[in-house]
């Protein structure tokens, strides 16, 4: 299968062709995949080498001429290292970029800590507006551009080498109820989906999928509710969405439980299941913490 | 662009009906500051600051959504009472805002907001960030055809300290940004100073540098007029010294 960040260069690539007011602006990371856009569109596939804050301090003045720049690079790169760039370049001044990452919370872990970026949605919640998307599929990955970029906004688009087996229709701004349960409910978001089918695989749960994460469609969440247990299960810091599945629940008595990454530095290299396993994320470490937190089954 | 409600009364509908001269500056520095003393943060640029707006840039409160006006990018956000001044009396603003300057229901806060301000590009306030926006705007023009517009971006010697800076001047450079024009006020406010001059870091990019007296406006006119085909160019304005 080819992954997200292929299948999102490729449609970039056509987005340039359609769009004269597109722009890709990179950071030298996945140059070699917008080759042959740049021969195409020299102007429009701009990369401003090894120079994370003009990334993003470009892309605020491309937007400030009316284009819209769709900025990629490694996550840590993308979102740590010019914070004060997205605080001040685009969310202040009123402009919007579209932000792809690659690397995910520890896609690369043979790179070790920095290249691992679990706190990436946490981050960004500290700022105004800026819209998240977690696909769990290349399919959805380039849904998902595709509606970023029709907006206005920032929109964050979080491409991961880990990948639901099939992808997900899920309608814009929404999450997919999957099955109805009454023992509580699970949310897997993006990637987690397989994982998290089979931890609760013959559990009496309500399974929610989302891929867009910001803003949190509280909605879904609420119409769906049986039993006020959520489990909230995220391929990023663990616990990142769990103040806002609190507020959409703030009216009755809840329980919630966030799964995802852990914060401590575990100075592990290694492969990305056995990362998994070390969170707690891998199917049977899921089964046996859902299943902690539902309780016992009437 | 729209303007935040609460904000949105306090702008004026029209420009003041007699634009003001140069003599006039003072007048409209004694609105913001309520008395005669000016800081030389504000000070160092009003100089500068008045031949771009009265000299150089083609942009006028008529033509501040103009996708083929020139931009002002002040980077150096600090001490703007020199910058409101010139806004005023070239009519972006009116005079009666200044005597505001700083409260809650102020537009003119001590860094510029471009949502609140007509004519002000960014928001400033953070130093090293108004050289790579002026980079993507020069970018933008030139992809959009735009080559009548120019960029200015206003720096200053302290503020050439933030590495971006260094990151964002290689890269105009590299791209060949003849569009772009920067001013570094050179007022000796940089703590560890720059011993081979400010210019340095410009100079071995490959920009076209110049120096010339930051007081000095028939200078300042000359040398901002003068452009490069092939490269970005700097001036260095020299200017009186931190207190």
């Amino acid at each position: 299968m080819t992954g997200m960040r292929e299948r999102v260069a490729d449609e970039l690539g056509r987005m340039l062709d359609e769009d004269n007011r597109l722009v890709v602006v990179l950071a030298a990371i996945s140059s070699s995949l917008f080759e042959s856009s740049r021969v195409r569109h020299p102007e429009r596939v701009i990369d401003v080498g090894i120079r994370e804050q003009s990334l993003i301090g470009v892309a605020a003045g491309l937007a400030h001429t009316g284009l819209r720049p769709v900025v990629h690079t490694f996550a840590p790169f993308l979102l740590e290292r010019p914070f004060e760039q997205l605080k001040m370049d685009l969310c202040h001044q009123g402009l919007g970029a579209v932000l792809i990452s690659i690397g995910a919370s520890y896609d690369s872990p043979e790179y070790g800590t920095s290249h691992f970026c679990p706190e990436d949605v946490a981050l960004l919640d500290a700022l105004p507006g800026v819209d998240v998307h977690v696909p769990g599929h290349p399919d959805e990955a380039v849904e998902l551009l595709r509606r970023a970029v029709a907006t206005t906004g920032t929109s964050y688009l979080r491409l991961s080498g880990a990948s639901n087996a099939k992808p997900k229709t899920v309608p814009a701004g929404r999450q997919r109820v999957l099955r109805r349960g009454s023992r509580g409910s699970v949310i897997a978001v993006g990637p987690m989906l397989d994982p998290v089918l089979e931890a609760v695989a013959d559990f009496d749960v309500t399974v929610i999928y989302a891929n867009t994460l910001r803003p949190l469609d509280q909605a879904t969440i609420l119409e769906s509710l049986g039993e006020p247990a959520v489990a909230m299960v995220e391929p990023c810091l663990a616990g990142t969405s769990v103040g806002l599945i609190n507020q959409a629940l703030a009216h009755l008595p809840h329980r919630v439980l966030g799964l995802g990454v852990g914060r401590h530095d575990l100075h592990h290299y290694g492969s990305r299941s056995e990362h998994d396993l070390a969170h707690g994320l891998d199917p049977v470490s899921l089964r046996s913490r859902i299943s902690g937190f539902l309780g016992p089954s009437q | 662009m729209t303007y935040p409600l609460d904000h949105a009364a306090t702008i004026p509908a029209s420009a003041p009906s007699r634009p003001a001269s140069y003599e006039d500056l003072g007048q409209l520095l004694d609105l913001i500051s309520g008395d005669q003393k000016h800081s030389s943060a504000s000070t160092s640029t009003l100089d500068i600051l008045w031949v771009l707006y009265d000299r150089v840039l083609q942009v006028s409160p008529e033509s501040v959504d103009d996708p083929d006006r020139d931009r002002f990018i002040l980077s150096k956000g600090h001490g703007p009472a020199a910058y409101y001044a010139v806004l005023a009396a070239k009519g972006f603003i009116s005079p009666a805002l200044l005597s505001g300057f700083g409260s809650f229901h102020s537009p003119l806060g001590h860094h510029p907001d471009r949502l609140l301000i007509p004519g002000v590009e960014i928001s400033s306030g953070s130093l090293g960030h108004g050289l790579a926006i002026s980079v993507g705007i020069a970018l933008g023009l030139r992809i959009q055809g735009r080559a009548g517009s120019r960029v200015v971006c206003l720096l200053g010697d302290g503020e050439l300290e933030e590495g971006s800076n260094h990151e964002a001047l290689w890269l105009a450079a590299l791209c060949r940004l003849s569009a772009l024009s920067v001013i570094v006020v050179d007022n000796l406010s940089s703590g560890l100073g720059w011993p081979t001059g400010v210019e340095a870091p410009f100079t071995a990019a490959g920009w076209v540098v110049e120096r010339v007296g930051g007081h000095d406006r028939g200078e300042l006119e000359r040398a901002l007029l003068r452009r490069s085909e092939a490269a970005p160019n700097l001036i260095v304005a020299a200017t009186e010294s931190a207190p």
